[in-house]
């Protein structure tokens, strides 16, 4: 009872070479794109490394890239197979080749299909990452002169404008860190002092801001130290001063929209490998039918599977223990055993010699 | 005496008409390219239009646009006319068009050159125009209640952060006007009206820049406010501090940033030209060389090609008199008093042939 049977004529085969050879190139075209993908969430990712905390979610386009540069290495080879199938006798050059050929790619597919499941599964983990690297990000903001994190400060105004966001969550976060560096305090002020006294960690914290929390859609001049004081504005107004959103929601929406129309694609992508897969092996069955039969002008059926699925799991099954029987040690195979049953055979005859007179 | 006179077979005809084919429409393409070059200036010049002055800097890029349009036309009817050419039978359709052709083309490719001049002379406006229209939009500044000018603030701000200046000339130029609005101002303080009575306009002037002066590269926290008065920050001379605020004036800026567009558009549309005129030499030796095969009546005959039939001297003479009779053709003849039907005789004496014997008259003899 074989699996998706189908009836192909001499012309349907040769139709179904052809389209399955245009079909593979159009793959190693959409191999070419998937990997332009990798790298492009690769750079993406790089360009905001300095306030991601783990590098772990780089393995996602690392994963994308092998998973297209091995599309189209899998794709180019089954064009070259899927046109030499117009013609039988081609096909036997192939005919060993294809079945292991047909596996891999169904493995590769599930590559595929994991990759692409992957683009959306890693948002908690992002979001994790995110929040601790901006935390460490703003805790190092003012060491501009330690070697390593001279340049937190940059990324981090950069990051505050290109985005237009303030701070991990909000603007208050700024609050609990020191970010004006103690080689611009004046420590002779009795007022700086008396601020880093009444701190239990000696830091000199604030109620201001860096410049880049700045929103450019305000009326007024900006306004970043004493927001908590501030007599000349009310609440209200107070939300078009700064930027209100945090940064770790701005970047998190920034490459959840990215990997969220990166995921759509490779997941169309894998329908269409699918697809030629399938192709592949209809044609696969169909010419092995043809070679078995011996004509090579006849009809022939072709499946997706010969018997049905749990039969066929069940065969694979019993190959795979067989292999594991052949190593375990049997008798000596030079010793003759007399085998117990009784064996099927024709008695020998008695050549009964007639001599003819 | 012809101007660079050459002597083409008609395998060498036929191949200069297939070559001139495929140039004509490679220089579609690039008629495509200074069209589409003329719509990134303008919509360039249009992104920052707001700190600029009224001034006709817009004619640069309609220029480009308009001639970048001309070109993929009369290319392609010259694409058209060289696939002809192959043919002498064809040619006759195009024989007549093909002298006004190559005029017109002619014209067009010093409206090209041209094209490319204006892009390298076009700075001096724009300097101007960016000067004026800095210093408006740094004057409303404050003005976001204005309805017109509300967005100024927002268009300066994104301006200084993105080409990293500060100021039409540099951060100072902030000093001389008041750019926090008197909305904001707490007229109540002392330390306020103080402030605003000393000044002789009544402006609240103050030594502090806008945040989006702030340069990022700074290791310190941005100090923006009472920027000359080194004893209000701990550390700071502002004399020598030159990674707190951006350097650069934005005029300065702005001026580089276009200048350096413009002369890599006014390079693209120059080698444009000679490429054009390269063109129109190899259409005018096709024409006359397929004249001359004509004149000479075998097809398949050598024939000589041309780029003027006489000397330069004597064909703009002999075209200065085409245009001067065109001007007499006009003029009335006052012998007849303009009445063409009046037989005027002749004043001077008729010429009988080589030994002037006039005519016998023919009397009825029998």
């Amino acid at each position: 009872m074989a699996v998706g049977k189908v009836t192909f004529s001499k012309v349907e085969r040769e139709k179904l070479a052809e389209i399955l050879w245009l079909l593979n190139w159009i793959s190693v075209v959409t191999g070419t794109i998937l990997f332009g993908l990798g790298l492009f969430l690769r750079v993406e990712i790089h360009k905001w490394q300095e306030v991601m905390s783990e590098q772990g979610i780089l393995y996602v386009p690392h994963m994308l890239i092998t998973t297209g540069l091995a599309a189209c290495c899998i794709n180019f080879f089954g064009g070259k197979i899927c046109l030499d199938c117009a013609d039988t006798n081609k096909f036997l050059r192939w005919k060993l080749v294809m079945m292991p050929y047909i596996i891999c790619t169904f493995f590769f597919t599930s590559c595929v299909l994991a990759g692409a499941l992957m683009c959306y599964g890693i948002r908690s983990q992002m979001e994790e990452s995110l929040f601790m690297g901006l935390r460490n990000a703003m805790r190092y903001y003012k060491d501009t002169d330690t070697p390593g994190r001279c340049n937190l400060k940059r990324t981090v105004d950069l990051l505050q404008i290109q985005f237009q966001c303030c701070g991990n969550t909000g603007y208050r976060d700024w609050f609990q860190i020191q970010w004006i560096s103690s080689r611009y305090l004046d420590m002779g002020s009795s007022a700086v002092v008396d601020r880093m006294r009444s701190n239990v960690e000696g830091k000199y914290l604030m109620d201001g801001v860096p410049f880049s929390c700045c929103s450019t859609f305000s009326p007024w001049p900006c306004i970043q130290h004493h927001l908590s004081t501030s007599s000349t504005q009310d609440e209200k107004s107070q939300q078009l001063n700064l930027w209100r959103r945090g940064c770790q929601q701005a970047l998190l929406d920034h490459y959840t929209g990215i990997m969220q129309s990166i995921g759509l694609t490779v997941l169309l992508i894998w329908l269409f490998e699918l697809l030629v897969l399938t192709g592949v092996r209809y044609l696969q069955t169909a010419m092995e039918n043809v070679l078995r039969l011996g004509d090579p002008e006849s009809e022939s059926d072709g499946w997706i599977l010969e018997n049905s699925l749990a039969e066929t799991a069940r065969s694979n099954f019993n190959i795979i223990k067989n292999l594991g029987k052949c190593y375990q040690v049997d008798d000596d195979p030079n010793i003759n055993v007399p085998t117990a049953a009784p064996e099927e055979e024709l008695p020998s005859q008695q050549v009964q010699v007639l001599v003819t007179s | 005496m012809a101007v660079l006179r050459v002597k083409f077979t008609k395998t060498k005809r036929d191949k200069l008409a297939q070559v001139l084919w495929i140039l004509n429409w490679i220089s579609v393409v690039t008629g495509a390219i200074l069209f589409s070059l003329g719509l990134f200036l303008k919509v360039e010049l249009h992104k920052q239009g707001e700190v600029m002055a009224e001034r006709d800097i817009q004619y640069v890029p309609n220029t480009l646009i308009a001639v970048g349009l001309i070109a993929c036309a009369i290319n392609f009817l010259g694409g058209k006319i060289c696939y002809d050419c192959v043919d002498t039978t064809k040619f006759l359709r195009w024989k007549l068009i093909m002298l006004p052709y190559i005029i017109c083309t002619f014209f067009f490719t010093f409206c090209v050159l041209v094209g490319a001049l204006m892009c390298y002379c076009m700075h001096w406006e724009l300097e101007e125009s960016l000067n004026l229209g800095l210093t408006e939009a740094m004057r409303f500044y404050k003005d976001t209640d204005t309805p017109g000018r509300c967005f100024l603030k927002r268009t300066m701000d994104m301006l200084q952060m993105q080409f990293q200046c500060c100021g039409n000339n540099g951060y100072k130029d902030w000093f001389q006007i008041q750019w926090i609005s008197n909305r904001y101002l707490d007229m109540s303080q002392k330390e306020v009206a103080d402030r605003i009575r000393s000044n002789v306009d009544g402006k609240y002037l103050l030594d502090g820049v806008p945040f989006s002066c702030c340069n990022i590269n700074s290791p310190r926290p941005c100090i923006q406010q009472q920027i000359t008065n080194n004893s209000a920050h701990f550390n700071y001379e502002h004399q020598t501090e030159e990674l707190n605020l951006w350097m650069k004036g934005c005029r300065q800026a702005l001026l580089e940033y276009y200048i350096h567009i413009m002369q890599s558009i006014g390079l693209t549309v120059l080698i444009t030209w000679l490429f054009e005129l390269s063109v129109l030499t190899g259409v005018r030796y096709l024409q006359t060389s397929l004249e001359n095969v004509l004149r000479q009546g075998d097809p398949n005959s050598e024939s000589d090609g041309w780029l003027l039939e006489n000397s330069f001297m004597e064909t703009a003479r002999m075209n200065l008199n085409i245009i001067k009779s065109l001007g007499k053709g006009n003029q009335i003849d006052t012998a007849t008093n303009g009445d063409p039907n009046i037989n005027v005789p002749s004043t001077s004496k008729a010429h009988y042939g080589p030994d002037n014997v006039p005519p016998k008259q023919i009397t009825e003899d029998s």
